[in-house]
């Protein structure tokens, strides 16, 4: 992805909005940015140019669905504790699987953090044994067992 | 829910994202055989269901700002972890809230929040605060600042292009 050189400080109310105010509830209806477009008093290709503009800036990840834990499919929660030395190659090395999401080094002995979803629970032990089958370190599963809040997005400005 | 082999494409093609288009329901439809009414359905459905925990925008929030969110995990009794998690997740400044398996000696903890954050410090009277608010300043915790998003992509269910 081409990343523009947009700012924080470039962001004026109406991208504010769209980054804001549509986490949750996105229209799903013909013309959904045209519904947008309405209530925010704009043109709908002004809205939709914006959102390619904070799309391109890397700001928008996307316009998409987050499904409640183990609703659809199977996922869990691995650690590990990596050394400094191999972190790089092993994290590209997670992040390589398809069913790893999301992939995060931290700042803690156990360093890389990561969850893997997929269509079933034996894929995913499956894609965890390979990953401590080819780095030689050992795999923490950390498979969620009830939630208390699930990502619900999260007010950028208020 | 039960999933079929059309919510399992459509799924799949949500990954990149709805195409910003007028008729973006249309056009993600046309790409895996389905019209944009049937799209728009089964959208409608899985939330009606509760499948969904939002259907939206996502926003990197590594790059507006909240360059130092951290994950915070306390180590509490079986017995007081659900009461402790609801009021926990019921704070605000926290993102997400869960109860995960411990893995002792190497890992106990088991309540976890997730703590968007544009400083360190910020992050750090969040959680000061919940200690005080929840109670939870009793039980050990560890906290883990975020140094690398190394990858950030929508769920993959095993569907494959």
């Amino acid at each position: 992805m081409v990343q523009s050189a947009l700012s924080l400080t470039d962001l004026d109310e109406l991208d504010r909005r769209l980054l804001d105010a549509y986490q949750h509830d996105f229209p799903v209806d013909e013309r959904p940015f045209l519904t947008l477009a309405r209530s925010l008093g704009r043109s709908e290709d002004e809205v939709l140019a914006r959102f390619s503009r904070l799309t391109d800036a890397g700001m928008i990840a996307r316009i998409g669905a987050a499904f409640r834990p183990n609703r659809v499919g199977a996922s869990t929660l691995a650690a590990m504790a990596v050394p400094p030395a191999t972190l790089d190659r092993v994290a590209d090395l997670v992040s390589g699987y398809d069913e790893v999401s999301h992939n995060y080094v931290r700042d803690h002995v156990i360093n890389l953090w990561f969850v893997v979803t997929a269509g079933s629970a034996g894929r995913v032990d499956a894609v965890l044994a390979e990953i401590g089958k080819r780095t030689g370190l050992p795999v923490l599963d950390l498979p969620m067992t009830r939630s208390y809040r699930v990502d619900m997005g999260f007010p950028l400005w208020s | 829910m039960e999933l079929t082999a059309d919510d399992l494409r459509l799924i799949g093609a949500l990954r990149a994202g709805l195409p910003l288009c007028p008729r973006p329901y249309d056009a993600l439809g046309e790409r895996i055989g389905l019209d944009g009414a049937t799209v728009r359905r089964r959208l409608d459905l899985y939330r009606q269901e509760g499948a969904l925990s939002r259907f939206g925008v996502v926003v990197r929030h590594d790059r507006l700002g909240y360059t130092a969110s951290a994950m915070v995990v306390w180590d509490v009794p079986e017995d007081r972890v659900d009461a402790l998690g609801r009021h926990l997740g019921a704070q605000s400044g926290v993102g997400l809230s869960y109860c995960r398996r411990r893995r002792p000696p190497l890992w106990p903890g088991n309540l976890y929040a997730m703590i968007p954050g544009r400083s360190r410090d910020a992050v750090r009277a969040v959680v000061a605060r919940l200690n005080e608010t929840c109670g939870l300043g009793a039980y050990p915790h560890e906290l883990l600042f975020t140094v690398r998003c190394h990858k950030i992509a929508a769920a993959a269910y095993g569907w494959q292009p």
